[in-house]
């Protein structure tokens, strides 16, 4: 069997790593010598060295969206993954006696529904519901007297608007994945844990989260990633794409705009690479800060 | 078989590939800016004809073509209907090769980096390419000889001589003539005629006029004026610098589109800024900072709104929301300050949607031959019914009535005399640019009312501009 084990190994991987390659690699390598040039995006290419980093360093607007990329960073997972732990306990333990609270076959399969939606149609639907007009949902619920509330319109509350619309697209997914993980654990030791004493509240700080621990790190770099992007809902949401005045603006848009839209690809490929960077030191840092003996 | 299922996966290996996935959502990212073919230096074979009386351009008759255009306010009857057709009757054996897109730089800046442009490519939408840098990067045709060309189907003229003045300038960079703005866009306050003269409403010519009418349709229980936030904050821009254009001339849009220093903080474009901000803090409906445009047409066609800063191309964006009885009218911006050097009638008219012939593709001359063809008078009566929007080609609509908006327009047209004036061109030559005086106006309209900061905001960005060298510089006189 020795022989055969690396053309066996071989043949499965050389596709996709030649497309990894070829897509991935090779677009990653084109973006960083990209960032050293002052390439419009059509025509030739001039080497600048680093003014582009200067630039950026120099960039007010980077600055903020390093912000709001942050800010997402840290709010959506916990956010997320609290709401998921919370509907996943109810669900598979919640009722006592390791059953859900009423319903919970049910409830499953609806908060499985806002992952099924493609993300566009998501953001176009959370746009009509925080219209600014009576036509919106939110502002429709309110009294007519009120003066109506500006959600994506007003810079203070745009970017948490987004987070909501992030974390009820998510929640479904992790409520399946944390149910999964529950489902895995042992009868047994709620059975001896409730037979020594704990209460519900017990049960899931001192069974339920240690021995979901793994789960948990998984879904925190998920999300993590999800962060660092919100690209689809940012630019079909925000009031002037990224707007009003910056205030929803991230990474990724900040590049879709001076690719694109400045004809700034040089410059846009140096934001690429700060995100790329941003990514590699969230990923390591997400294994290392979540290291922990196995239980 | 031990080797195979030895190699489980541990749980933290597993994470570290989680980990792997996230480096993998960046070139997702990083390729959306990593199109990069360096724009091919060589130029693919050009189809070319011997050059005749009756084929000025040297077309080659056998060659294909391909255009591309843009589907949105205009539609895309016109280029099906009207002068593919026209084309295809002096070219009988040269294919045309249709298609058309909402977002042409998605589309098309690929396909010119890769060396594989369409021909005759019309450059229009949100998403249309900085036609600056794609002049710049030698990938626009240059149409001298187009316009030097005898018209196709007015005697004894060039196509240059059959249009309106102006036309040429606006599509030429530097010197030099690179595309056909073919459209001609009346800017202008759009309400309906229909409810105006129920009401008894005239437009305003003074501002004290137009602040008292505002102050009538108010009470009347109608928003008086309003513009979308959301998407189409540039129609204000478009307001704030018209008004400044006719307090000051021209000149002060001229300034601002060379990069001058003091441009934008100059007395006519403060006065401007300051008169719309009292429109804003008075008039203006909160709410319509985060809506679209389509939201606040819509709003007018229902007659709950007067007032909407927009362009000639409104009538035949709304013509299937358009109620029986809506009759569109435009009126000039009214004059702000009873020392303006325009008059009141003086009106923004500007060539637009912008239509440019490949220098690289593979039937460049075919391309210039669609485009002579477009400027036909036949053609342009055409797209004149089809579209409900003027052409450039002089007079070609005349005598015809087409539409109410229509009618308005040429009669605006021909109120303002010698008194129309192209505006400004800075927002197609930096985009930068463009992107702040829209949120400068929506603050300025809806937030601060500060019509100080206003020009500040803008002469920063604008010196901001001027001072980068990687963004190339235009000018006009």
């Amino acid at each position: 069997m020795r022989h055969g084990k690396y053309p066996f190994i071989i043949g499965f991987l050389a596709v996709p790593v030649a497309l990894y390659v070829t897509f991935v690699v090779a677009a990653y390598i084109q973006t960083f010598q990209l960032a050293f040039t002052n390439w419009s995006g059509l025509g030739a290419i001039e080497y600048i060295g680093f003014d582009n980093f200067v630039k950026l360093w120099n960039d007010d607007l980077f600055w903020r969206s390093v912000g709001h990329n942050l800010y997402l960073l840290i709010l959506l997972p916990i956010i997320t993954i609290a709401i998921a732990l919370v509907f996943a306990f109810l669900l598979n333990v919640g009722g006592g006696r390791n059953r859900g609270v009423w319903g919970s076959t049910g409830y499953r399969v609806i908060f499985f529904f806002p992952q099924l939606m493609a993300l566009a149609i998501v953001a176009v639907i959370f746009g009509r519901v925080f219209s600014t007009d009576e036509s919106g949902m939110l502002n429709g619920l309110f009294p007519d007297s009120w003066s109506p509330w500006l959600f994506l319109a007003d810079e203070r509350w745009a970017l948490t608007c987004i987070l909501a619309v992030a974390v009820w697209q998510a929640v479904g997914f992790y409520v399946v994945l944390f149910s999964a993980g529950m489902g895995s654990i042992e009868q047994d030791i709620y059975e001896a844990a409730e037979l020594d004493g704990a209460n519900r509240i017990t049960l899931f700080f001192r069974i339920t989260i240690p021995l979901l621990w793994n789960t948990l790190q998984v879904a925190w770099v998920y999300l993590g990633i999800a962060a660092f992007d919100c690209f689809a809902l940012i630019n079909i949401m925000s009031v002037d794409r990224g707007g009003p005045d910056g205030a929803t603006s991230v990474l990724a848009m900040l590049i879709y705009r001076n690719a694109f839209e400045y004809s700034q690809a040089g410059y846009a490929s140096a934001l690429g690479v700060a995100l790329f960077f941003l990514t590699l030191t969230f990923a390591a840092l997400t294994l290392r800060v979540t290291r922990r003996d196995a239980v | 078989m031990a080797d195979i299922t030895n190699s489980e996966l541990d749980r933290r290996s597993l994470l570290r590939r989680a980990g792997a996935v996230g480096l993998a959502a960046i070139p997702a990212v990083s390729m959306l800016s990593a199109c990069v073919g360096g724009g091919s230096e060589e130029t693919p074979e050009q189809a070319t004809g011997e050059k005749s009386a009756e084929n000025p351009l040297g077309v080659d008759p056998k060659a294909g073509l391909e255009i591309v255009i843009f589907d949105g306010g205009l539609g895309t009857k016109y280029a099906t209907d009207v002068d593919t057709p026209l084309y295809n009757k002096k070219w009988p054996d040269s294919a045309v090769t249709y298609s058309a897109t909402q977002e042409v730089s998605t589309v098309i800046q690929p396909r010119i980096n890769a060396g594989d442009a369409p021909d005759m490519i019309n450059n229009s939408g949100s998403k249309l390419m900085d036609f600056g840098a794609v002049v710049n990067a030698g990938q626009a045709q240059e149409l001298t000889e187009l316009f030097a060309a005898p018209s196709w189907d007015v005697e004894g003229k060039t196509v240059g001589e059959t249009l309106v003045p102006g036309a040429i300038e606006q599509g030429t960079y530097n010197g030099k003539p690179y595309a056909v703005n073919y459209a001609y866009t009346v800017f202008g306050l759009w309400y309906n005629k229909a409810l105006f003269t129920k009401n008894n409403w005239a437009a305003p010519t003074t501002w004290a006029e137009f602040t008292a009418l505002l102050d009538k349709i108010k009470a009347a229980g109608i928003t008086p004026f309003g513009y979308a936030g959301a998407n189409a904050s540039y129609y204000m821009v478009r307001a704030i610098m018209t008004s400044a254009g006719k307090i000051g001339t021209e000149q002060v849009l001229k300034d601002i589109d060379n990069l001058k220093a003091g441009a934008w903080t100059n007395d006519a474009v403060l006065k401007a800024a300051e008169a719309w901000a009292g429109i804003g803090k008075t008039y203006l409906d909160k709410s319509f900072l985060g809506l679209k445009h389509t939201e606040v047409q819509l709003r007018q066609n229902q007659d709950k709104l007067a007032f909407y800063p927009c362009g000639s191309w409104l009538e035949n964006e709304q013509a299937k929301d358009t109620p029986p009885g809506f009759e569109y009218a435009v009126a000039p911006y009214p004059s702000v300050t009873d020392a303006d050097k325009l008059p009141a009638a003086a009106l923004n008219a500007a060539a637009g949607e912008i239509y440019f012939v490949a220098a690289k593709g593979k039937n460049p001359r075919g391309g210039m031959e669609y485009l002579r063809g477009m400027l036909s008078k036949e053609a342009a009566l055409g797209f004149t019914k089809l579209t409900k929007s003027l052409t450039v080609v002089a007079g070609a609509a005349d005598g015809q009535t087409i539409s109410p908006g229509l009618t308005s327009a040429g009669e605006a047209i021909t109120k303002a005399g010698s008194d129309i004036f192209m505006g400004y061109l800075f927002d197609t030559w930096y985009k930068k640019l463009d992107d702040e005086s829209r949120i400068a106006a929506n603050d300025l309209m809806f937030k601060d009312y500060d019509a100080k900061k206003f020009c500040d905001r803008m002469e920063a960005a604008a010196q901001a501009v001027a001072a980068d060298s990687s963004i190339t510089k235009f000018n006009r006189s």
